[in-house]
C-alpha cells in the first residue's frame, strides 16, 4: 500500500510553476485544487484553481483520471472486435461512437450500407442525442441547485433506454451498429415504442422550460457566464453546441452529411450571446429537431436488409450457413481470421451530443487496426476552460464546467 | 403503530444490541458519491425516479468521504486515479463498506491494458462485487442488498 501511496502527488507550489501566476508563489493569490472526487466535475476532472479572492485567475484542468488506453486496446482488437470498446469512451453516446468507427471502417473498406440501417442508424443516433442531452441537462441543473429537474430527465431517459435494450439486449453499451450494417433488423414492438415516445417527450421537454428558461435565479445564475465569442470559439477548436453558443453555424450533419443524413430537414438552433444560458438553450431546442428528424426517419424508413451483403467483410446470415458451402467458409474465415482491409488511412467525422468527434483509422493490410486515434469534442472543450473561467467567481465554475459538456471517458479514453 | 398495539402497555424492547445497530446500519447506509466512469451513470439511474434508491435509506449520497458509509467503486480504475481512491477510503470513518459495481472495477473487464487496474480489490478491501458492463440497475440493487445481509450477520466482536 505504501508504494501506491508515496506515489501521490504532494501539493508543493514549485511543481505549479507555470500553471499559475507569480503572485501565487509569492501567496497572494491562492492555489486550490478541485476535483478529481469532487460532485459537480462530472467524473474525474481535476482544476488547479488560483483564486484571488473568490474570482478565478487561473485554471488549469489536470485530465487523465480515466485513462483506459482505449486507443492502444484497439491495435490488439479485430475490426469487428472493435466496436465493442467504442461504447466505453464516450459513455453517453454509446451508438454515435460506434457510428464514428463503423463510417471509418466503411471508408476503409469502400463498403456499403443498406438504406434501411442508414436510417436506422440515424434514428438511434438522435435518440442517443437525446439520452445524452438529458443526463447533461440533468446533472447541469443539479450543479447549479435545480434538483428536480434531475428526477424529471431520468425518468424520460428510461425510456429511451427501454428502447436500446429492445433493439440491442443493452441498456446503454448498445454495440449495435456493425461494420456494413447493424447487428440485425430492429423487433417489431419497435415502430410502435418509438412512437409513443415520440408522442409522450415534447410535453416534457416543454416541462423542462417551464421548469429552468424564465426562472430568474436560473437566468443569474447562467446569463454572461461563461463567455466565448465566435473567434475564440473557433480559434480554440470548439464545435458542437459550445460552438453554435456562440453563433458559428457548424454542425456536420448539415456541412458533410453521412450516413444519409442529407435526407431530413432540421434546423440547427444558434446561440448569441455565447454564454453558459445559449449553450442551454441550444441544447433544449437540439433535443426538438432530434425528436423531428427521428420521426421523419420513422415515417420513411426504406425496406431491405440491414446488412451489406458484400461477403468479403460482413459474415452470412446464419440461415445460409446450413446449406451453402461458400457462406460457411465465409464464416469460419470471418469469425477465426477477421477481414483484412486495404493499406490506407481515413479520417471521417460525425456530430456527437458534444461536437466533433473523429476517428482515425489507420491499417497495414493486416485484421487489425495499426493505429486509432479519436478526434473528442469533450478535451478540445476542456482545453477551452481557462479561457471562459478567468475571470468568474468559483461558484459559476461549474456551471462553466456543465456547460460545455465533458464527458471525461471522451476526453481521457 | 402495529409496533405500539403489539408492545401494548409495556413500551420497551428488548434486543440484542449486535442486531440493534446492525439494522441501523443497514437502513441509513450513506454512499459516497463517486462515480468513475460509465457504470456512474446506471449508478445515478438507481439514485433516480424509477428505481429510487431512497427505499434502502440510501438517497443520501455525500460527496466527502468524510461523511459516507459506503464506497460504490462505479466504474473502471485507472492507475492515475488508483492512489486518489485509495485515499478516498482511508479518509472514511469505520464502518466503511465497498462495493465493486461493473466488470472493470471488479477485474479489469474489457480493458486487460497499462492504464487500468485490473480490479479494485488491489488496493482496497471489496465486499460485494457486481458484475455487468454495466450493471443494470436491480443489478446493483440486488448486490446492496447482499451487503446488508452481510452487515446484518456482522458480531460484536467484529467491530473494531
Ligand atoms: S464495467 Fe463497463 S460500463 Fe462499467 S466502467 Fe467498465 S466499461 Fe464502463
Amino acid at each position: 500500500m505504501t508504494g501506491i501511496r508515496d506515489s501521490a502527488w504532494e501539493g508543493d507550489l514549485e511543481q505549479l510553476k507555470g500553471l499559475v501566476s507569480e503572485r501565487a508563489l509569492t501567496g497572494e493569490t491562492m492555489v486550490l485544487n478541485m476535483g478529481p472526487q469532487h460532485p459537480s466535475t462530472h467524473g474525474v476532472l481535476r482544476l488547479i484553481l488560483e483564486l484571488d479572492g473568490e474570482t478565478i485567475v487561473n485554471c488549469t484542468p489536470d485530465v487523465g483520471y480515466l485513462h483506459t488506453g482505449i486507443e492502444k486496446t484497439f491495435e490488439s482488437k479485430r475490426y469487428e472486435q472493435a466496436v465493442v470498446l467504442t461504447d466505453r469512451m464516450d459513455y453517453l453516446n454509446p451508438l454515435g461512437n460506434n457510428l464514428a468507427y463503423c463510417l471509418a471502417v466503411e471508408k476503409l473498406t469502400e463498403l456499403d450500407v443498406p438504406p434501411r440501417a442508414q436510417y436506422l442508424r440515424v434514428l438511434l443516433a438522435e435518440l442517443t442525442r437525446i439520452n445524452s442531452h438529458l443526463v447533461w441537462l440533468g446533472t447541469h441543473a443539479l450543479d447549479i441547485g435545480a434538483m428536480s429537474v434531475f428526477l424529471y430527465c431520468f425518468r424520460e431517459r428510461e425510456k429511451v433506454l427501454d428502447i436500446f435494450e429492445m433493439v440491442a439486449g443493452q441498456r446503454m453499451m448498445a454495440t449495435y451498429f456493425r461494420p456494413g450494417g447493424l447487428w440485425r433488423d430492429v423487433p417489431e414492438e419497435f415502430e410502435p415504442a418509438v412512437r409513443d415516445f415520440l408522442d409522450y417527450f415534447p410535453a416534457k421537454i416543454d416541462d423542462y422550460e417551464k421548469l429552468l428558461t424564465e426562472n430568474p435565479l436560473w437566468r443569474d445564475r447562467t446569463q454572461g457566464i461563461g463567455y466565448l465569442s465566435a473567434d475564440d470559439a473557433v480559434r480554440l477548436g470548439c464545435t458542437g453546441p459550445t460552438l453554435r453558443g456562440s453563433g458559428v453555424n457548424w454542425d456536420i450533419r448539415k456541412a458533410i452529411p453521412y450516413s444519409s443524413y442529407d435526407h431530413f430537414e432540421f434546423d440547427v438552433p444558434l446561440g448569441q450571446h455565447g454564454d453558459v444560458y445559449d449553450r442551454y438553450l441550444i441544447r433544449i431546442e437540439e433535443m426538438r429537431q432530434s425528436l423531428r428528424i427521428v420521426r421523419q426517419a420513422l415515417d420513411n424508413l426504406p425496406s431491405g436488409p440491414v446488412r451489406s451483403n458484400n461477403r468479403k467483410y460482413v459474415p452470412p446470415p446464419r440461415s445460409e450457413i446450413g446449406h451453402s458451402m461458400e457462406a460457411l467458409i465465409h464464416h469460419f474465415k470471418l469469425w477465426t481470421e477477421g477481414f483484412r482491409p486495404p493499406e490506407g488511412e481515413v479520417y471521417v467525422r460525425v456530430e456527437s451530443p458534444r461536437g466533433e468527434l473523429g476517428c482515425f483509422l489507420a491499417s497495414d493490410g493486416s485484421p487489425r487496426p495499426w493505429r486509432v486515434h479519436f478526434r473528442t469534442p469533450s478535451f478540445i472543450h476542456l482545453s477551452a476552460l481557462p479561457h471562459m473561467a478567468k475571470g468568474h467567481m468559483i461558484a459559476d465554475l461549474v456551471g462553466i464546467v456543465g456547460s460545455i459538456d465533458i464527458v471525461l471517458g471522451d476526453c481521457d479514453r | 403503530m402495529g409496533l405500539t398495539s403489539k408492545l401494548g402497555e409495556m413500551g420497551v424492547i428488548t434486543v440484542r444490541l449486535e442486531d440493534a445497530v446492525n439494522w441501523a446500519r443497514t437502513r441509513a447506509m450513506w454512499p459516497m458519491l463517486f462515480g468513475l466512469a460509465c457504470c456512474a451513470i446506471e449508478m445515478m439511474s438507481t439514485q433516480a425516479s424509477l428505481y429510487d434508491l431512497s427505499r434502502f435509506g440510501m438517497e443520501l449520497m455525500r460527496p466527502s468521504p468524510r461523511q459516507s458509509d459506503l464506497m460504490i467503486v462505479a466504474g473502471r480504475v485507472t492507475r492515475k486515479m488508483a492512489p486518489v481512491l485509495r485515499q478516498l477510503y482511508d479518509q472514511m470513518p469505520e464502518p466503511k463498506w465497498v462495493l465493486s459495481m461493473g466488470d472493470c472495477a471488479s477485474c479489469g473487464g474489457v480493458f486487460n491494458n497499462y492504464a487500468v487496474v485490473q480490479g479494485v480489490d488491489e488496493i482496497v478491501p471489496v465486499d460485494v462485487y457486481v458484475a455487468g458492463c454495466p450493471p443494470r440497475p436491480e443489478q446493483l440493487i440486488h448486490g446492496i442488498m447482499m451487503l446488508h445481509e452481510r452487515v446484518k450477520q456482522e458480531h460484536i466482536s467484529d467491530w473494531a
